[in-house]
């Protein structure tokens, strides 16, 4: 799990939805695919959970289960009144997570 | 001549029941034929016994996906989104896949919209099945059939 992409407008007008856009690579593994080698399962290990946060306080989170694709994409809408910090948290079956944080501007 | 009419056509307490049997035998095994019932428990376990309306969700989804392991999907569920009356969450199913539930997305206030896009894996044609509970209780489903050229699990 790395290299998380994160896409948000410049500026933001307060009050005025607009849409994030997050990627990161993963390969999503679904607990389906057989290993030809072995002939067992590969065991399952996706991103579980996603998380969006503005200033500490949720704003949108997402459950995901095996049909979610590799590398994980996902757009969504945050509304803020003000500037502040977005930070973006993915973890995996692992327990492992990844953060990403953007300086919100809204003006 | 009328009461005899009654006895001989009339609905009997006895054929009443034996309808009534034959329509509960009936009834479970067609709902179960229309979806998995893998796929009834996970969406049991989500919005329990409420009934669903068609409301105000927007599922897109391509018609026809070549590639089943990245199927672009977008779900937007309209109306009001205030502190008081929001789309609480969106749940996304593939009744065909070897694990119905695919995602559940959820919303507060501050998310403005319920509007979220992803890409998902479908193993074969199917319907995926879009649901929403909004804060006040009630629930809207929608799906949409996606044909699938090669499936995306795998397999």
């Amino acid at each position: 799990m790395d290299k998380p992409r994160v896409k948000v407008p410049n500026k933001v007008k307060a009050g005025e939805p607009f849409e994030v856009k997050v990627l990161i690579s993963h390969t999503m593994e679904s607990g389906q695919r057989i290993d030809e080698a072995s002939g067992q399962k590969i065991p399952r290990m996706i991103i579980n959970a996603f998380t969006c946060k503005l200033d500490g306080e949720i704003v949108f989170s997402a459950t995901l289960h095996p049909a979610v694709s590799a590398n994980p994409y996902l757009a969504f809408y945050v509304v803020a009144e003000r500037s502040g910090e977005l930070e973006f948290t993915w973890t995996d079956d692992s327990g492992d997570s990844a953060t990403a944080t953007h300086a919100l501007e809204v003006g | 001549m009328l009461e005899a009419e009654s006895i001989t056509r009339g609905p009997t307490r006895r054929r009443l029941l034996q309808q009534l049997a034959s329509c509960a035998l009936v009834l479970p095994s067609l709902t179960l034929a229309a979806e998995p019932s893998a796929t009834q428990t996970a969406i049991a376990a989500l919005i329990g016994d409420r009934v669903p309306e068609a409301g105000e969700l927007v599922l897109t989804t391509p018609a026809i996906a070549e590639n089943g392991n990245t199927v672009p999907i977008a779900v937007d569920a309209g109306g009001p989104f205030t502190a008081d009356t929001y789309v609480k969450a969106i749940h996304i199913l593939a009744p065909e896949n070897p694990v119905p539930e695919v995602a559940s997305f959820e919303f507060t206030p501050r998310s403005g919209l319920a509007r979220v896009s992803t890409r998902i894996r479908l193993a074969k044609t199917q319907d995926v099945i879009a649901i929403a509970e909004l804060s006040d209780g009630r629930v809207w489903r929608t799906a949409n059939e996606v044909k699938v050229t090669i499936g995306g699990c795998g397999g």
